[in-house]
């Protein structure tokens, strides 16, 4: 019943065995054990499994793994690390961009796919990009302050 | 050298016997002297501390990471107290095994209490290692003609040759003794850490894809769960058949009991897979038992309340007014809605059950757990690990139960558990709907010289750990269920429903009546602030319904009604950064407006200016900024203390713009972010937070601060701008619309 599905993930190349239906966030969580995606709502309503895919942010929840054969997955772990950030990720920490976190794989995602498209994007089109992330602890403003010091960082 | 050195040793080991066998004593238990915070219940040194040979401090606190911060902030207190770098610590929290029972982390009370008790323990201590490092030199009992330094655990006696460190000394520090407090905390000029923003330690892992959260543990040999709840409170299991679902790829066991259903299998996908068939294999009886959501509030009043009155102050009859006035706000049911729905992680081994949990009390929990599984609690060790975001009582206790069960039906292999988000939704106890009516009467000064409040609602807390009663979800579901624990009330003056029900304000003459309604048709416990926020909505409303007939700028008139200077120094500085100008003409479709409360009348001071815009058309608001003050005496790290105040102010204007539960007699009907939509990037006001700091002054507890303030500025601001006076939470468009343009 499992089928074979080759998936390049953070840039390695993954082969796992899986029903291809299965939600591209479990294959990510469970089989390649990646933290980063998180189940929220698994119904693509809350941004916290957003994970990009051949450039786009995708909500991963609801996204069969089937349909990432042979793209680029890219999770917030082949972003940086923690010796080697990506400017987007250095930018939430800079600003503490954080209560809880749990919405932060989303937020770091969502903007990571907008600044690569247009790091001078203005606060109204961060804000827009980020419209389908939903945080709950409140930490909106710093989120946007942490994206637009990322933005800058990028442009440059 | 040698034999002096040798009797200060034995001195010092007969010291240490002497203390233990006294704090053994039981008249010295009964007699023992109050201790600061939970250094009280907790009064043992090694129960907070550990110095450790291999250059490490551990630090034990049973305060737990909601993502508040907490973690950092205790270790920056434990690092300035005992002069070491925060590397060398490790923190220990939550761990029925391990760390000091301090109950729940709620209330804003982690700095109050588990701070207080680092401060003393760690001061403490220090002094004993001092001490040692003396008697090392053959100083002890001398005059000293010189200062001791300790520097990153290094303890400089007096000149460079004779140092000695922590580690060098850890093992005669005898630790496992009575604190007595008697050393005292660093004064606020010798803090260096205490005071300034440290870094989280927690963020850099969730911004890469660490280890961060319970969601993120894996076991060897671990399995997945779900649960299939029934479709609201009281239905019943009529069949089921779990013939094909135990066919279902991956399946290991279809687990029942009673009404609990739930599903264990190899992979996550397998487990929410054959949930749904689960669903489609049960026949639910059809029950409408909930009440009419269209008239709940009449609903709640209608049930046998208990009247108790909380304040009173003047007798006699009431004085003669130029003006009265009456007014009744509501606050509807309201969700946690956790961005991260509920989970857990059980293993049973040997008769001996580990559950991993993000719940805000691992004791209570094991209590509760305890009387669930008929297990005794010596057999249950409960490990706190991160959660999302919970603010306040969500499904964080009832999933370990869960997790439990599921794991106690395969055997030796770890279970982990996570709801569904319709689960949360569904089956999360919710903040209580609450009524408040207020009455006041003002004089030809335009003075407050009478004030009513009254307030019903339901009981705020149905947390874990009751001396009666499971109040675990699952227990009242089984074969043999457990009735949850009687409702109570949680005692002022920080106070349940009627939190903050006192006014902070000077009244000569006052009543506050707290009616308490025993009987919950909706399931509910604590929500961030409790009754707070919709006590400090409608008193901060109404200020400015009573300003606008005294004809006084409401500012203006706040200030005339108090005598607490601090309270005077947070809405002055609320209103002067935010550009306060006194009776700024309304009615233009952008208005300001103030709130203000002292949290629980005993923590922090919050004042917030909101400035909003309501669209005609529509009548939505938009609150485009907010500006806020907060005096929480002492602050450990103030970007924590201002990030807690912003994120307070988002999700207030979260709660007051958008947010009620939705139901129908059939049961809970809001189970998505589509049928209960929060605050969205667009709609997010520019927030501004200025930190009052009070060095001198005891740190007060400040998370839950900001919400009650928030509503009611939002509300005096709408009101500023339509000239309608919302008093139904939430002020949602249609309301806003029919009440402001008909």
């Amino acid at each position: 019943m499992a089928d074979a599905v080759e998936l390049i993930v953070n840039g390695a190349r993954r082969r796992v065995l899986v029903q291809g239906d299965t939600p591209l966030l479990y294959v990510l969580r469970n089989d390649l054990e990646l933290n980063g995606a998180k189940f929220g709502c698994g119904l693509g309503q809350c941004g916290a499994c957003t994970v990009i895919v051949d450039g786009e942010a995708v909500r991963s929840c609801s996204f069969p793994v089937a349909l990432a054969q042979g793209k680029k997955v890219t999770t917030i772990e082949g972003l940086g690390t923690i010796d080697k950030l990506h400017p987007v990720q250095k930018a939430f920490i800079d600003e503490q961009a954080a209560q809880c976190g749990y919405c932060i794989n989303g937020m770091v995602m969502s903007a990571t796919a907008l600044l690569q498209r247009k790091p001078t994007a203005s606060d109204g089109e961060v804000r827009a990009a980020l419209a389908g992330n939903l945080c709950r602890c409140g930490t909106h403003a710093r989120i946007l302050r942490a994206v637009a010091r990322a933005g800058k960082e990028m442009a440059q | 050298m040698t034999g002096p050195t040798i009797s200060r040793r034995r001195f010092g080991q007969a010291v240490g016997a002497l203390t233990i066998a006294f704090s053994l004593a039981p008249p010295s238990w009964a007699q023992a002297a109050k201790l600061p915070g939970s250094l009280d219940k907790n009064r043992m040194l090694d129960g907070w501390l550990r110095i450790n040979p291999d250059g490490t401090v551990t630090v034990f606190t049973g305060k737990i990471e909601l993502g508040q911060g907490i973690l950092t902030a205790l270790e920056q207190i434990a690092a300035d107290e005992l002069d070491v770098v925060q590397p060398r610590i490790t923190m220990v929290s939550g761990d029925t095994a391990q760390t000091p029972d301090e109950g729940f982390t709620s209330g804003s009370q982690s700095i109050e209490y588990s701070g207080t008790a680092l401060r003393y323990a760690c001061a403490e201590a220090r002094q004993i290692l001092l001490e040692l490092a003396l008697e090392r030199f053959g100083l002890a009992g001398k005059t000293l003609n010189f200062e001791m330094a300790v520097i990153d655990g290094t303890i400089w006696v007096g000149s460079p040759d004779r140092t000695v460190t922590y580690w060098e000394l850890s093992g005669e520090a005898q630790l496992h003794r009575e604190a007595t407090a008697k050393a005292s905390p660093k004064p606020p000029e010798a803090l260096k850490l205490i005071g300034t923003s440290k870094p989280r330690l927690d963020i850099p892992a969730k911004v890469t894809g660490g280890v961060a959260y319970i969601q993120d543990m894996r076991l060897p040999g671990m399995l997945f769960g779900r649960i299939l709840r029934p479709p609201s409170y009281t239905t019943q299991l009529l069949s089921f058949d779990e013939g094909r679902v135990k066919q279902m790829p991956g399946v290991v066991a279809v687990v029942r009991d009673g009404r609990f259903l739930g599903i264990v299998a190899e992979r996550e996908e397998q487990a929410i897979a054959a949930r749904d068939a689960l669903r489609d294999a049960a026949r639910w009886s059809d029950e409408q038992s909930l009440p009419p959501a269209d008239n709940i509030y009449r609903y709640l009043k209608d049930l046998p309340a208990e009247d108790h009155v909380v304040s009173e102050k003047g007798a006699g009859p009431a004085p003669s007014a130029r003006a009265v006035h009456d007014a009744t706000y509501t606050r509807p049911y309201t969700a946690h809605a956790s961005i991260g729905p509920s989970c857990a992680l059980a293993q049973m081994k040997d008769g001996a059950l580990t559950v991993w949990t993000h719940s805000q009390g691992v004791f209570p929990l094991r209590r509760d757990l305890a009387k669930a599984l008929a297990l005794d609690e010596s057999r249950i060790r409960c490990i706190h690990k991160e959660g999302s975001g919970c603010y306040g009582h969500n499904g964080a206790d009832d999933v370990a139960l869960d997790a439990a069960l599921l794991a106690r039906a395969v055997g030796e292999r770890p279970v982990k558990v996570q709801w569904m988000r319709g689960d949360e939704f569904g089956w999360e106890p919710f903040g209580p709907a609450m009524t408040v009516s207020l009455h006041a009467a003002l004089d030809e000064r335009g003075m407050i010289v009478d004030w009513t409040h009254d307030v019903w609602t339901n009981t705020h807390s149905t947390r874990p750990g009751q001396k009666d009663g499971v109040n675990l979800l699952a227990a009242w579901h089984l074969a043999q269920p457990i009735a949850p624990g009687k409702p109570e009330i949680i005692p002022q003056p920080a106070g349940g429903g009627d939190r903050n029900a006192v006014p902070l304000y000077d009244f000569p003459r006052q009543r506050v009546t707290h009616h308490f309604i025993p009987e919950m048709p909706i399931r509910v416990s604590a929500l961030r602030a409790l009754g707070g926020y919709a006590n400090i909505f409608a008193i901060e409303s109404f200020m400015d319904e009573l300003a606008a007939l005294a004809k006084v700028d409401p500012v203006e008139f706040r200030l005339r009604h108090l005598d607490d200077p601090r309270a005077f120094a947070v809405i002055q500085a609320a209103a002067k950064h935010a550009g306060w100008q006194p009776n700024l003409p309304g009615r233009t479709g952008r208005g300001r407006g103030i709130g203000f409360a002292k949290y629980k009348n005993l923590s922090a001071y919050v004042a917030v200016v909101v400035d909003a815009e309501v669209d005609r058309r529509s009548g939505a608001v938009r609150v485009t900024t907010a500006t806020a003050a907060i005096d929480a005496g002492q602050v450990v790290n103030p970007n924590g203390l201002i990030n807690q105040t912003e994120g307070g102010i988002i999700q207030a204007t979260s709660w007051t713009l958008k947010e009620r539960v939705g139901f129908d007699r059939g049961g809970i009907i809001s189970r998505d972010w589509q049928g209960y939509p929060i605050l969205t990037f667009p709609e997010v006001p520019v927030v501004s937070v200025t930190v009052l700091d009070r060095p001198t002054e005891k740190s007060l507890g400040a998370g839950e601060a900001a919400q009650g303030p928030t509503a009611a500025a939002i509300a005096n601001a709408v009101a500023h701008a339509t000239g309608a006076r919302l008093r139904d939470l939430p002020l949602a468009p249609e309301r806003v619309k029919a009440a402001a343009f008909g």
